[in-house]
């Protein structure tokens, strides 16, 4: 028999199927809209918690502070020497200058400071390297290393007036406990959001196929394949998926646009409506994509069920 | 044709359905099963198209031994094998046509063959007027007749026919079993199982009594005698 000819046939059983047992498809549609709206919920989800936590990770840097008297030569070697640390993620310099304008700049309101900087000749700041890791847990060999270059009394060391990590310590090391928990927590919830809500979507489909399961017996009986049998069910399976996800899709569009602002508020620069928009081909194909393979799984191990016999 | 060889079946509970039966059935017979509930009759034809596998012993159909057979043999067999049940046993979800059209395409018909095959078997069992409704809309015995049409469109070598009157009233009753001997006269070897006395006896072929399992009578021309 001709392959196409039952490919055709099993679609159309399979449409026919999904209209004639109108209020199971129903039902099965709107159980996997569910499924897949907490799907996409945890992809935007975890973009926000990822955004978010970059932004914390982000105000995280060390400083190190030069003795006024440190050579353009020290700075630069201690900057080559930094940027070779496999930890760092880059080094930036503040010059003597720029960190007096921006001194002037901050008590700019505070008469007294500014007078009393006024009175002396020389600018009393020294320039400093501002260093960031790659994660927040790096901070503590950054900051051993430059202790060690001090320790060794090297003239880079030397010229090293002060590290400011001990003082950020405590506030680093509780953020990094943050973000590690965090990004734990999150992905337990994924999982068992996740596991939940696909279970509940096998165990729609398969109830909607359990009202099937005679006809199922009388198909063997009369010689059909175990294909042929099957196909019709996930072609069903498949449209409940594309269904439901379209259905998300489009709802996306509203809730996202309506909890965005109070998000932002909240989550600082997170937008969730332009993650949506930005995003859309991915978020497309990841929802549509789980519909379907959901769908097509969830019919053929109900359907295997009622086959064995 | 048919050929049972030392069957034995035993369920799951020790229930011995059928014992050491052994029957030959020659190609265009018409053959009675009867016997009280539980005697054996409907796990004996089951066993013919392997939907209940058989505890000991063979069952041949031509020369080949049914439980040997692989799932692409077996499927081609069950559409050598046309079967009627008490309880019709149609797709409720599909229309008189397509219940029909399914039992061909499974076969392998095409599209052509199916539109020309099912009006023609649908006139044939006498309901073509019913062609585009539903099984839930129909009379048992006009569901009845859907299932015979259906087991019969692929001209099977066998026709089961299980309890095929259970279901009906005398009038239906009747019809359905001259449907049945019309089919056989056609040369389909035809195995009824049955309760119904009348029909047996209207029959008048080979009957097959059983009791516990086991074989007590088989008479050519017999009547139904418990």
């Amino acid at each position: 028999m001709s392959f196409w000819l039952n490919i055709k046939r099993v679609a159309r059983y399979g449409f026919i199927g999904f209209i004639r047992n109108g209020f199971v498809s129903l039902s099965a549609v709107l159980i996997m809209t569910i499924t897949l709206f907490v799907v996409s919920g945890l992809i935007i989800f975890g973009a926000a918690l990822k955004s978010t936590l970059n932004q914390l990770t982000d105000k995280v840097d060390v400083n190190v502070y030069f003795v006024t008297d440190a050579t353009d030569e020290q700075i630069l070697d201690m900057t080559k020497m930094l940027e070779a640390l496999p930890e760092v993620a880059s080094v930036s310099y503040l010059s003597r200058d720029e960190a007096l304008a921006q001194f002037r700049e901050r008590h700019k309101n505070d008469q007294l400071t500014i007078q009393a900087l006024d009175e002396l000749n020389d600018n009393p700041l020294g320039a400093s390297l501002e260093v960031r890791a790659k994660e927040t847990s790096q901070y503590e060999s950054i900051a051993k290393f430059l202790e060690a270059q001090q320790a060794q009394g090297t003239t880079i060391g030397k010229s090293i007036d002060k590290v400011n990590f001990y003082q950020n310590k405590t506030a680093i090391d509780r953020l990094s406990s943050i973000i590690e928990t965090s990004k734990r927590l999150g992905a337990i919830i994924a999982i068992v959001l996740a596991l939940a809500t696909i279970l509940i979507s096998l165990n729609t489909v398969r109830l909607a196929i359990y009202t099937s399961r005679n006809e199922i017996g009388v198909m063997n009986i009369v010689g059909a394949s175990k294909w042929y049998v099957r196909g019709p069910f996930m072609v069903a399976g498949v449209l409940y998926g594309v269904i439901s996800g379209i259905v998300v899709l489009i709802l996306l569009y509203p809730i996202t646009l309506y909890i965005s602002p109070a998000l932002e508020r909240f989550l600082g620069t997170f937008n969730a409506f332009s993650y949506y928009t930005e995003n859309f081909a991915f978020i497309f194909l990841t929802v549509i994509g789980s519909g379907i393979a959901l769908g097509a799984l969830s019919s053929f191990l109900a359907v295997r069920r009622y086959l064995s016999s | 044709m048919i050929h049972y060889d030392k069957v034995t079946k035993v369920y799951n509970g020790g229930q011995h359905a059928v014992e050491d039966i052994n029957l030959s059935v020659e190609s265009g017979e018409f053959v009675s099963f009867v016997g009280h509930s539980g005697a054996g009759k409907t796990t004996l034809l089951k066993m013919l198209f392997a939907e209940v596998e058989p505890t000991e012993g063979a069952i041949y159909f031509g020369s080949r031994d049914v439980s040997t057979l692989s799932n692409k043999e077996l499927l081609q067999l069950r559409r050598k094998i046309g079967t009627i049940f008490q309880d019709f046993r149609l797709l409720p979800t599909k229309t008189i046509y397509e219940n029909i059209a399914f039992a061909l395409e499974v076969a392998g018909k095409s599209d052509d063959d199916i539109k020309a095959d099912v009006p023609h078997v649908l006139e044939l069992v006498g309901i073509l007027d019913k062609m585009w409704s539903f099984p839930g809309e129909l009379s048992g015995g006009e569901q009845q007749r859907v299932a015979i049409a259906r087991a019969i469109v692929n001209q099977p070598d066998v026709l089961i026919a299980d309890e095929p009157t259970g279901n009906l009233d005398p009038i239906n009753t009747h019809d359905v079993v001259e449907i049945l001997k019309k089919i056989n006269d056609l040369g389909t070897t035809v195995l009824l199982a049955t309760h119904n006395k009348s029909i047996v006896d209207f029959v008048g072929r080979r009957v097959v009594t059983m009791d516990q399992g086991r074989i007590v009578r088989d008479d050519k021309m017999g009547k139904y005698i418990l």
